[in-house]
């Protein structure tokens, strides 16, 4: 596909290797020459030197024949100004970054007025990928997707899991909570299940389930964790903003402590966060850590602007036994901090951004020509989600309970979003008109709903 | 250095040689001329090795610039030393030096030639030569750039080491498709040529073989007495198309993308034209006044034009001994000579794009001089120019001017007249052909001993890959591991 990649800093070249990889032609736009010039050396792209709002500009980057723009220079409004102008001139998808805390509360909107295919926010998605560690830390992945309307989880079966070698079918008679089990991969393989199949010790299974669910789930499972409760954050950046908005919910009990240098910031935050803890002090005094209680954390999070502070920081909370540590990684390579260093997780806002456009791209591919939405890969590409619109009244499957509608093998529909309404299908549910119905298959041939039929 | 990688883009230059030598053997074969069988050999000595080098698939670690620029280097010497094998083989050409010179010049689209009776080749070693200028006009490795599937960036090194101009960009964002564009280009460009040649009244044979020598800008021809035989029509013709093919691919490119206003506002093609109406003028002047008078003015212009035309896109081609034209439009020759043409396209010479930066350059040093504290950028087509442009532009001066010197101190031993030396370093290094003197277009190069014609062939490869690719083959820290 031809793509157009407008603001060559760290994500925008990240996203411009993944896709060169993937044998795309794109072109980049930037304002400074040296900046293409580097990249224009590694990578076989096109290197335009302007700034890409300018129409001008993405004419001769040949945006009519572009099928995709993603605009990520530093600025949020350039970037919808990039979308807009190109939207009007040309029929593509656009993507943008727009990071600002400002505009979260509208994003929808301004998507919407924009028509921006897929906005794109690296530090609130890198949030939600530290919220997701901390609240299922029993989970080796998750995978979500429809806009992260849905978490897949996979987890780890141990040998003293209560739920071997029962059919699932009738685990789901037995009363207690079994979550919709969407994958199995055993070794090599990847299966679908079907109500016949039976758990093995040492599957890896994905599910959907609401956070209170999947805990219990996990404790039935008897997978040996820890609830995380009292948390450290260091360093007031926007992830943290945006972490902090995630789990600031009653729900989640998570006691915060954030540690902030700037005494401004720490004020922003005591204004926007009652119940926090905000401390205005060097993070990486360690004296201060340890007067702060760092031994009895359960968890630190180290979201300084510095990769190297935060890896040091992370070292540190691991020696005084944090068990749970997640460090921000964001100019170096995330490959470049290896299992030895024990700084815990890692989490890159730019190999974030640049998995989420990949996923988007590829799924856009995909779907050319055929009835499909939206595409996801899960299981690490193994399988795939699926997004279809229920658009006619078809008698073969509409209106019909799943319990009586034979479906493919490798077939599982997993979610149905109605209006605001996400469900969980069982038995008695039905598709209805204007659903949209989210089938995980490891079948790459589908085109249509026909096709899940038997 | 990595030698995997080289050896494999030999091995793939080495595969497209083998086919393209096909085309003459075939030729030879149905003509019942005897030289088929030193083609076939050449191509299997091409054909073995290429399929043993070029078997394994292309990893694209470890592949940089100087990668690119060695590998270019060497694939043109290969591919000369194997092009040569079919006029030594036959005995066509008896020495392998004069032999490795005649395809040098080939493949480099120069046209110098050490034969004094062309017509003696047959058909199928005449085809040979004339196709080996189509080939190297457009280049061997920006061919396989569209031929082998690679997507890494440094491949654009390729293609910076075999296209001229200072400053080689893409069409396209992936090399591969812009070197299937220019291809493209070259490829329908040559066929409306051919066939215009045709309709001018031209035989088939001929058309394809000065069609080609004029796409490459190459400047061999094939009957003894050059482009004299051919009629009125078929000369303009040759004219307008010589002219054509010395102009900057990517003007093509964006009238085809019906850019066409854009395209006439470029600088160096504007230049270029004015350059050539001037000369074309001042010439026909000149010699109508002394040489032609008989003639009219119409036939000083038509072969005024003709030659500058040859000229100033580097082919080669001549009508009349020029030799024998009055001095100042000998020197103006000899100027048009090292200007060349433009950056882009399949013409030699310093590149008319270059010329104006160095001028522009210099005017920009004056002003400096006048205004210490004034900040002043060189602008061309209406954009600033890089620095590393600008120094890489003076880097070739200096380069072009010491390979100057150095080669006519070299080839000086042979004891010919410094006209004769210098217009034979300036024909070979700027890809023309014919020269001055005991070079001239009436002439060939056959007088010069086996030494001086190799310093020749170094010329002409330099000059058609803009020295550089050439200059590295000879720097130690190419080859070192550590560099």
């Amino acid at each position: 596909m031809n793509i157009i990649i407008i603001g060559c800093g760290k994500i925008g070249a990240t996203i411009a290797e993944q896709l060169n990889n993937e044998g795309h032609r794109i072109t980049i736009i930037d304002q400074n020459e040296r900046v293409l010039r580097n990249i224009a050396n590694k990578l076989d792209v096109l290197g335009i030197n302007g700034n890409g709002a300018v129409m001008e500009v993405q004419r001769e980057a040949g945006v009519e024949n572009a099928d995709i723009l993603i605009a990520v220079t530093g600025s949020d409004e350039v970037n919808m100004l990039c979308c807009l102008i190109a939207k009007k001139n040309a029929n593509l998808s656009t993507i943008a970054r727009i990071r600002s805390p400002e505009y979260e509360n509208e994003i929808e909107y301004l998507r919407k007025m924009l028509s921006i295919s897929m906005v794109i926010n690296p530090e609130k998605m890198a949030a939600s990928e530290i919220v997701r560690l901390l609240e299922f830390p029993f989970a080796i992945e998750i995978d979500s997707f429809s806009r992260g309307r849905v978490d897949l989880i996979k987890i780890r079966l141990g040998e003293d899991a209560p739920i071997l070698g029962i059919p699932l079918q009738e685990l789901q008679k037995r009363a207690s909570v079994i979550p919709l089990i969407c994958v199995i991969e055993r070794g090599n393989e990847v299966i679908i299940p079907r109500g016949s199949t039976c758990l093995q010790a040492n599957d890896m299974i994905s599910f959907i389930a609401k956070p209170q669910e999947a805990v219990t789930f996990a404790r039935e499972c008897r997978i040996p964790f820890e609830p995380n409760r009292s948390i450290f954050l260091i360093g007031g950046s926007r992830i943290a903003y945006y972490t902090a908005g995630m789990m600031n919910v009653p729900r989640h009990r998570f006691q915060l402590k954030l540690i902030e240098q700037n005494a401004e910031r720490c004020t922003d935050f005591a204004n926007r966060f009652e119940n926090m803890t905000i401390i205005n002090g060097d993070g990486s005094d360690q004296q201060l850590l340890i007067e702060e209680g760092i031994e009895k954390a359960d968890a630190f999070v180290a979201l300084t602007g510095i990769d190297e502070e935060n890896i040091i920081m992370s070292m540190f909370a691991a020696k005084r036994s944090v068990p749970r540590r997640i460090t921000k990684i964001n100019r170096l390579d995330p490959t470049v901090v290896s299992e030895e260093m024990n700084v815990g997780s890692v989490v890159s806002t730019r190999m974030y951004t640049s998995d989420y456009v990949l996923r988007f791209v590829r799924g856009l591919e995909r779907t050319r020509g055929v009835d499909i939405e939206a595409l996801y890969t899960v299981a690490n590409g193994k399988a795939e989600a699926a997004e279809f619109l229920v658009k006619e009244n078809n008698p073969a499957y509409v209106g019909i309970p799943f319990a009586q509608l034979k479906l493919r093998k490798n077939v599982l529909v997993a979610a149905i979003f109605r209006g605001n309404e996400i469900i969980r299908p069982a038995g008695a549910d039905y598709m209805q008109l204007n659903d949209r119905v989210v089938i995980i298959t490891t079948d790459r041939g589908l085109h249509g709903l026909e096709d899940v039929l038997i | 250095m990595n030698f995997k990688i080289v050896s494999y883009i030999l091995g793939w230059v080495l595969r497209i040689e083998a086919v393209c030598m096909l085309v003459p053997c075939v030729i030879a074969l149905a003509l019942g001329e005897n030289t088929w069988t030193a083609f076939l050999i050449a191509i299997t000595v091409a054909a073995v090795p290429g399929l043993f080098l070029g078997r394994k698939k292309l990893r694209t670690g470890n592949f940089f610039i100087r990668e690119g620029y060695a590998a270019t280097g060497l694939s043109w010497l290969v591919i000369s030393l194997v092009g040569a094998l079919p006029f030594f083989l036959s005995r066509r050409i008896p020495s392998f030096v004069d032999a490795f010179f005649e395809i040098i010049s080939g493949f480099t689209t120069t046209g110098s030639s050490i034969l004094s009776d062309v017509e003696a080749l047959g058909k199928g070693l005449l085809f040979w030569r004339s196709f080996s200028h189509w080939i190297g006009g457009m280049g061997v490795l920006v061919l396989l750039l569209a031929i082998l599937p690679m997507n890494s960036g440094y491949h654009m090194q390729f293609m910076k080491a075999e296209s001229p101009g200072p400053a080689v960009s893409k069409l396209v964002p992936r090399t591969s498709d812009t070197a299937k564009v220019l291809y493209s280009i070259y490829i329908a460009l040559t066929l409306i040529m051919i066939i215009a040649y045709m309709i001018s009244g031209m035989p088939l044979y001929d058309a394809v073989c000065i069609g080609f020598g004029t796409a490459g800008t190459g400047g061999f021809a094939v009957r003894n007495s050059g482009m004299a035989d051919y009629g009125t029509v078929s000369q303009i013709l040759i004219t307008v198309f010589m002219i054509l093919f010395g102009v900057n691919f990517n003007v093509y490119y964006l009238i085809l993308r019906k850019k066409t206003g854009s395209a006439l506002k470029s600088e160096e093609l504007r230049a270029y034209i004015i350059y050539i109406a001037v000369v074309i003028a001042i010439i026909a002047g000149l010699v109508f006044f002394r040489n032609y008078r008989a003639e009219g003015f119409g036939y000083s212009l038509h072969h005024s034009a003709f030659t500058v035309a040859s000229v100033i896109s580097t082919t080669g081609f001549s009508t009349v001994d020029f030799d024998a034209w009055p001095e100042l439009a000998k020197l103006l020759l000899l100027v048009t000579m090292v200007l060349g043409a433009c950056a882009g396209s399949t013409g030699g010479g310093m590149k008319v794009s270059r010329v104006l930066l160095l001028l522009k350059q210099a005017a920009r040093e004056l002003k400096i001089l006048i205004h210490p504290q004034s900040v002043s950028i060189v602008h061309f087509d209406h954009k600033p120019v890089e620095h590393s442009v600008i120094r890489s532009v003076n880097d070739f001066l200096i380069f072009y001017v010491l390979i100057c010197i150095g080669s006519l101190l070299l080839i000086s031993i042979d004891g010919f007249d410094l006209t004769t030396n210098l217009s034979a370093v300036l024909a070979t290094l700027n890809n023309i052909g014919p020269g001055l003197g005991k070079v001239g277009p009436m002439l060939n190069y056959s007088g010069y001993s086996d030494f001086s014609k190799l310093v020749l062939s170094f010329n002409m490869l330099a000059g058609r890959l803009e020295l550089l690719p050439m200059l590295m083959l000879f720097y130690r820290r190419t080859w070192t591991k550590y560099h």
